[in-house]
């Protein structure tokens, strides 16, 4: 269980040394992404469309964050609650888009599955799971919102580059391994089922 | 009473709400952050207690997820301007989203378009329930989707009773795993029909953690199943541990003979409510967070 610190952009080599259990914190930059950004992003790919950011070496965090313009319109945004969201919604879409943008850290909350997980393994990425709901402790490694992307899509749907110092503490959940520690976990509580039933005497 | 009072009142318990935890769930929070054995579980309780006195220190929203607003009045039946009650929380709902600032969250199912203040049909949700009395009782609750996703609701087979429900309650949690961010609270209801038994759920989790159910034949079984599902080893976050759950809320409603409707809400660790009474001269008391007044 140990705790790495890195920084982005991260290199493979970097990002392989990491298993399952370990802390990390990242500084550098980090992007949000939903649902529709994970749709349009892989929608711009189909059409050879060049994507608004390069993601390579980043770290992608599944978050609809709050955010506030100070000084109206032309003012500069600032971030008032930026806590992970649940990371199974963009199951479906992960696998390309780690193939086709190389981030290699994705932070979320609630965990992955296998497909995702395969992919981390074949293309050098980890799973960061981030406490769900700390979204104040977020802020505070929050250095700088760099710019604000596809901002169409609605406050929590857009993509948000943050500059960050220290972000974490995340627990590494996905390894470059493909290991999966809530998988693990799932199927520890698949073995408990019986003995839920019988302490409710069923 | 006027209009402006209750706006405010309602502006207050939105702000309330998603800053400040009620201090029953802090207790329990606490109490698990001492308990956990899991080192990842207790490093996850850690990050959810420094963000509570992050979010009071800084004065944001403990969550960037600002729920979904739904507000249980209890209308004093001779209370008057009960007519401008809908609108002023309206009012207060659009304010909040702008001042504190919420999230916006409310979006048109078939355009998909946010309305960007949290209103929309049937946003925010409203309960009515008329009470004796010429006072306004108002609770907030804003629930993030997270935990919403988790909501189970199942027409069980009469036969089976209360076995039913338990193993019904058992599989959701089990299911829910990670999702609803636990540790969590549940709200249990059986009978009524679906809509009543999730109604009842949910309206469930408005009750203090720490309180005991009135009913000792309930409350025993809302320590069973406590017991129970903390067996799963979900823990918190779903990274493993005893900490999944932090407590059970069971209701009912007579049930159709036929029928044996059983229904689970989950609330996520930020169990955020607020509530307060307005009397008919327009003065208020707040009965929750009391301890900030």
């Amino acid at each position: 269980m140990a705790t790495y610190r890195l920084k982005t952009p991260i290199s493979e080599e970097e990002i392989r040394k990491l298993k399952v259990n370990d802390t990390l914190y990242i500084s550098g930059t980090v992007v949000t992404a939903r649902d529709q950004a994970h749709r349009r992003a892989l929608e711009y790919v189909k059409q050879g469309k060049i994507l608004p950011l390069n993601l390579e070496g980043l770290a992608v965090y599944h978050c609809g964050p709050v955010m506030r313009k100070e000084g109206g319109k032309g003012g500069r945004w600032t971030a008032v609650a930026v806590g992970p969201t649940t990371s199974t919604r963009v199951e479906v879409y992960e696998e390309d888009f780690i193939r086709n943008f190389k981030p290699r850290v994705i932070i979320g909350k609630g965990g992955m599955g296998k497909k995702t997980a395969v992919a981390m393994a074949k293309y050098g990425a980890v799973y960061g799971a981030f406490t769900g709901g700390a979204a104040v402790l977020a802020v505070k490694a929050v250095r700088n919102v760099a710019a604000v992307v596809w901002l169409d899509l609605g406050m929590p749907e857009a993509m948000w580059v943050f500059e960050v110092d220290d972000f974490g503490p995340l627990v590494v959940a996905i390894d470059s391994s493909g290991k999966n520690l809530f998988q693990d976990v799932a199927e520890k509580v698949e073995a408990n089922r019986l003995r839920i039933y019988r302490k409710l005497g069923l | 009473m006027s209009s402006r009072i209750i706006e405010s009142v309602a502006f207050n318990l939105i702000r309330t709400a998603v800053i400040y935890l009620p201090e029953d769930v802090k207790h329990v929070l606490e109490k698990a952050y001492a308990e956990e054995t899991s080192n990842i579980g207790k490093t996850q309780l850690k990050a959810i207690l420094d963000n509570i006195k992050l979010a009071e220190k800084q004065q944001a929203p403990m969550c960037q997820d600002t729920g979904t607003i739904t507000f249980y009045v209890k209308a004093g039946s001779k209370a008057k301007i009960l007519e401008n009650v809908e609108a002023a929380l309206v009012n207060a709902t659009r304010k909040a989203t702008r001042e504190i600032p919420l999230r916006p969250n409310a979006v048109n199912p078939f355009t998909e378009k946010n309305s960007d203040d949290n209103i929309g049909r049937f946003t925010p949700n409203i309960h009515w329930e008329i009470v004796q009395g010429d006072s306004l009782e108002l609770t907030v609750v804003t629930k993030g989707g997270g935990s919403e996703n988790a909501s189970a609701l199942g027409m069980l087979n009469p036969s089976e009773g209360i076995k039913g429900l338990k193993r019904f309650v058992g599989d959701a949690v089990i299911r829910a795993g990670a999702q609803p961010c636990p540790p969590t609270i549940l709200g249990v209801a059986v009978g009524g029909g679906a809509d009543v038994a999730m109604k009842l759920a949910k309206r469930a989790l408005v009750r203090p953690v720490n309180q005991a159910n009135p009913d000792p034949a309930l409350a025993s079984l809302e320590r069973e199943i406590l017991e129970a599902v903390n067996m799963t080893g979900i823990g918190p976050m779903g990274l493993g541990g005893k900490t999944t759950v932090l407590g059970v809320h069971v209701d009912y409603a007579y049930r159709h003979p036929a029928s044996f409707p059983a229904a689970v809400a989950f609330s996520c660790w930020a169990d955020r409510r607020a509530s307060a009474r307005v009397s008919a001269e327009g003065e208020v008391e707040y009965l929750t967070h009391r301890e900030r007044r």
